[in-house]
Order: C-alpha cells, then structure tokens, then sequence
C-alpha cells in the first residue's frame, strides 16, 4: 500500500462505496433542506411556494417547540443520570466473583435486545397499567390507591422505561472497563489506607472516567431520538407533557401533513444534534488523550 | 521496630495447599531475601504477611502484636509492587502523598514528607509528571517514595526490578541497599534472581514448592547449601552435580561442585573431557566441558585469558575441601 499506483488503486476501489454512502446522505439532506423553505402541506395540494424562512419561524415559535425542547433534555439528561449512575453500581455487583456469573451477565443485557416498541407495550400494558398491571396490583394489595402512570407521571414514567433498555449497555461497556483495572492499583490503595469509598473515588472512578465518557457519548446520539416508545404509551401526551423534538417532527409531517415545517424541524434537529456532537467529541477528546 | 514472626502459618487455595505450615523470624532492621523458583509460593508469603491474603491457618505476629486479622493498612507495612502499581491519573506527588491524605496528615506536613521523599529518591524536578511521563527506574522510584513517606515498620517488596532492564536492575538494586542501611528499616524482598538475594539479603530463605528449604546468609547458603535444590539454585553458574560411581567413590549419592572449585590443566586430572561452548565474560571464563563418563557437561572456571577452543581436551580437578555430598535423598552429609 506504499507504492503511489497502489495507492491511486485503492482511492479508485473504495470510490464506489463512498460515492454511494455520500449521495445516500446527501439527497435526503438536500430534499429536507429544499422543503423547508417550501410552503408544502399535503391537505391543500397544488403550488408549493418558497416562502424562505417563515417554516422556521413557525417551528420555533411554536408553544410546544419549547415544550419538545425542555422535554427532549430532561429524557436525555434523566436517563443518562440513571444508566451511568445505575450501571456503575451494576457493574461494581456484577465484577464480585459470584456462582453462575455468566448466566447472570447475559440475563443483565437481555433488555437491550428487546425492540423499543414491544419493551414500551409490555412496560405500558403489564407493569404501568392501573387496572391490569402489576404495579397496580401491588398497590392495591398494599391498600394503596393505583398509580395512572402516563397520566400522572408520563415523562418520568417514559425515562424510566428507556432507562431500563438502557441500563444494560452501559453496565457493560462500565463492566468491561472496571475488569480491565490492574488489582495492584486496588491493592497498593488498600496497603495505603484507602478505605473502599476512598478506593473507588480515587482508584476505580479515575479509570471508569472514559468509559462513562464513552457511554455518554453514544447514549445521547441514541436518546435523541427515542421515539417508539412515546408512540406506543403516551403518544407524546398528555397536552405536550412526552412530547419531545423527534416526536414533534412526526406530529407536524405526519400528522398534520405539513412537510415543509416537518423539514425545517428536521434541519433544526440536525443543528442540535451536531451541536451536541461538537461538544461532545471535544470532550471526549481531552478525556482520550489523558 | 518491624519485628515479624510467622507462627505455623500456612495457606490454602481450595483445596490445594500451596504453603504448608511455615515458621518464619524476621528480626528488626534485617534485609531478608524470599527467593525461589516461579511459583514457589514467595509472592503468596509476602502477600500474607501485607494482609492480601488471609492466613488459612497460623498466625501473624509484627512487633509482638497478633496481627493476623488487622486490616493491611492497619499492619504498619508499606509494599512495592512489581507492576508498581502507581494511580496513573494522579501527578508524582498526589502519588507518594496518598497515603497520608488517607491517613489524614494535614496539608502542610503532607508536603513537607512528600519534598523530603522526593529529596531522598531525586525525584524532586519530576514531582509534577504523571506516572506515563516517567521511565521505569523513575517509577520504581515513586512507588518507593509512596512506600517511604508512611514510615512503615517494614517495607515489602514483591519483584520490584522484574520490569527493568539489566543495567538499571544493577543501579536500583544498590539504591535500594543504600536505602536500607540509611534507614535500617526492616525490609522483606521477594525475588526469583538469585543475584539479587546474594547480593542483597542479611538473610535468604529459600523457598520451594511452598517449603523453606533453607535460611541463612548468603555466605552460608553459598558454603553450606543443605540440599541438592538450594546448592543449584544460589551461585552462577549453577553448581555442578554429579551422580553415579564419582559421587559412591566420596561416599554420597551426589556430589556438587561449583565452577570456581574446579583446577583446570591441559596435563592431568580427575576428568578428562572437551570443552564445549565457553563464555568470555572478560574477567573469567566458563567453559562447558563434556565429560566422557559423566551424563552432564560440567560448567568450569578458569581464568579470562586461558587460550582453549571448541573440541580440546582438558582435564579437570575438583578442590577436594569445596566438595559437597548429598544422600539419595538430596540431604547434605556432614
């Protein structure tokens, strides 16, 4: 691969694979582009005028563009909070020597095969439901009232059920790291005095700091995104209350068949989630070169 | 003070016994050697006596207290790792300061021990680097810094040059010696190099499969070695040991002999043999000879400037009074 012909050879071998990766992203992109300055909405059919910037006035002048805003952070910081906070625990369980450890470790990342909308079915209809579900009948049999989930706390109720897919990735992306510590490090800690609390802050979380670094990063390109299982529970209800920015998109192309305001909350959501990427990349770079 | 005593302490994994019970002294102030092949059980000794381990059965005694549940930090010993195992997040100074932030020595004390370390092993212009900045001889010389400020009763070292390169192994190895005659601090070495036990130690003990086999100075172990495995394990080269009609005719099962003890001459000798490979060290010379009647070449020294080549006959003489002899079971006759 030195030589300037093979070289040449190669750039003309994988050309066909970019050229074909690069217009699959770039039509798309280029057609949201064009219908978010279109006046296009399917209901009243005929001109589709350019109308410059005013589908992005609209977007985000819209009450519930804010509401999708505040929405999208709070799933995406809540379940970051508890994955990382969770599956480090996990992790620090799951890292003991213990009987039957294999078993134990492939029952944990079970949940993260389980397809978003059937994981949102089976949380909304055989645990959260009032009536039906197991939480309801805990309650009752505790003399409690029932809880209404999705509609007393349906945001917290949606990050809790992602959190639950979630969990297991980050217990073991965090597992695999905390098994790569050197025993030394823990043990030289112990002779010095360290107390297990002092362990783990200075020794153990030192080293965890790329892989939670690593979990976050992934994580939120992810849960940007998180759509099925609104869809499936709340269908981004009450009012606005599960509403988040993916789920706006859907309600303004798909339900009310404005494709051009859906394009221009398309263009929008590319922009904050690079702007996410930006910041987080930096972030991880300094993390990678230490 | 840093009196440690063993008492019957043995240790088991499951099922397998890898020490059985062991009765060890280590008097204050002494440099002792746990040397041994791999897997003999020294690195598992030393890391009973820190408190890593737990004892199977036995106990502990360092300065007269029963030790044998006490917490490793609570022992009073500080250990140096074979990896080092340095915080590799934390600078050269938070490094050899960690023990006492655990122990909560205040900030200005902390700084003052951390400098006087710092001074001792010349590690002063390198306080503020990371661990990865740092060479191994520099790293070794932090986790012994970390070891040091903790003023502990004893210092174990557990194959602290194993990752070092020769050259830097000799220099550490008398950094290390120097280190101990300014401290007298007692200080417990495990190692798989005889070369550092010899040159080291106050006091060797042998290790094999667990079992002491033997403890004493490096002179009385290099002249009264009271077995067949201490008498090929501590001097180099290796002791030559001859079985057969030459060992019945000292009346023993075997006899050793070591390459120094051994008269070489081109005219006469108890053996007659070729010289095989021989290795110009400068100062000596050591010759592998294949001796016709004996199953193994025999090691010989001579001098560094003999003139002998591959396929000449010499003859060979052991010094009678530096001959050793060993029953069938491998036991030194006296």
């Amino acid at each position: 691969m030195a030589t300037n012909a093979s070289r040449a050879a190669a750039r003309l071998m994988i050309s066909p694979a970019v050229v074909l990766l690069l217009g699959w992203m770039l039509v798309p992109l280029g057609l949201t582009l064009y219908f978010s300055f279109l006046r296009y909405n399917l209901i009243t059919p005929g001109a589709n005028p350019f109308i410059g910037w005013e589908n992005y006035y609209w977007f985000l002048t819209d009450p519930s563009f804010k509401a999708a805003m505040i929405n999208t952070l709070l799933l995406v910081g809540g379940v970051l909070l508890i994955t990382v906070i969770g599956g480090t625990m996990m992790a620090l369980l799951l890292d003991q020597p213990m009987w039957g450890q294999g078993v134990i470790r492939i029952m944990v990342i079970a949940p993260f095969f389980v397809m978003p909308t059937v994981s949102g079915l089976v949380w909304k209809n055989m645990f959260m439901n009032p009536v039906n579900g197991i939480f309801g009948h805990l309650a009752l049999g505790l003399g409690m009232e029932p809880l209404s989930f999705f509609s007393e706390i349906p945001l917290l109720s949606i990050i809790f059920i992602v959190s639950w897919q979630w969990l297991p990735f980050a217990t073991l992306i965090l597992l695999t790291a905390l098994q790569s510590l050197d025993q030394e490090q823990l043990e030289a800690a112990e002779m010095d005095g360290a107390t297990w609390v002092s362990r783990f802050i200075h020794v153990m979380l030192p080293h965890l700091a790329r892989a939670i670094t690593v979990v976050i990063l992934i994580q939120t390109i992810f849960l940007l995104s998180i759509f099925a299982e609104i869809l499936v529970t709340t269908n981004g209800g009450p009012g606005t209350s599960t509403t988040n920015l993916t789920y706006l998109i859907y309600v303004s192309s798909l339900l009310q068949f404005d494709v051009g305001m859906g394009s221009a909350g398309g263009v929008i959501a590319i922009i904050l989630a690079n702007i996410v990427a930006i910041f987080l990349m930096r972030m991880i770079g300094k993390n990678l070169d230490a | 003070m840093g009196h440690i005593q063993l008492k019957q302490v043995s240790k088991s994994f499951g099922n397998i016994e890898v020490i059985p019970p062991i009765d060890l002294d280590i008097d204050d102030g002494q440099f002792v050697v746990f040397v041994g092949p791999s897997g003999c059980g020294k690195s598992t000794l030393l890391r009973l006596i820190a408190g890593l381990e737990d004892v199977t059965t036995g106990s502990i005694v360092i300065d007269g207290r029963d030790a044998t549940a006490v917490q490793p930090a609570r022992r009073g010993l500080a250990m140096v790792f074979q990896s080092y195992a340095l915080y590799p997040h934390m600078s050269v100074r938070k490094n050899i300061a960690f023990p006492l932030k655990m122990a909560r020595v205040p900030q200005d004390e902390q700084e003052r021990l951390v400098e006087e370390a710092a001074r001792v092993l010349n590690l002063t212009g390198f306080l503020d680097r990371r661990p990865g900045q740092l060479s191994g001889g520099q790293r070794q010389r932090v986790a012994i810094g970390r070891a040091i400020v903790r003023e502990p009763a004893a210092f174990l070292f557990d194959e602290p040059l194993s990752n070092l390169d020769a050259a830097l192994r000799v220099g550490m190895r008398l950094e290390i010696s120097e280190l101990h005659e300014r401290l007298k601090t007692t200080m417990v070495y495990v190692t798989h190099d005889q070369v550092e036990a010899m040159t080291m130690a106050d006091k060797i003990v042998v290790l094999r499969a667990g079992v002491i086999e033997q403890v004493g100075t490096p002179l009385e172990l290099y002249r009264n070695p009271q077995n067949t495995f201490v008498a090929g394990f501590i001097g180099s080269p290796r002791m030559n040991l001859v079985e057969g009609p030459d060992a019945a005719r000292h009346d023993a099962h075997t006899v050793g002999i070591r390459p120094e003890h051994v008269d070489v001459s081109s005219g006469s000798g108890m053996w007659t043999g070729t010289v095989g490979v021989s290795e110009h060290l400068g100062s000596d010379t050591f010759f592998h000879v294949t001796v016709k009647d004996l199953s193994q070449p025999l090691t010989v020294r001579a001098g560094g400037e003999v003139d002998l080549h591959y396929g000449d006959t010499i003859h060979l003489t052991p010094k009678l009074n530096h001959l050793h002899r060993f029953d069938d079971r491998g036991l030194r006759i006296t």
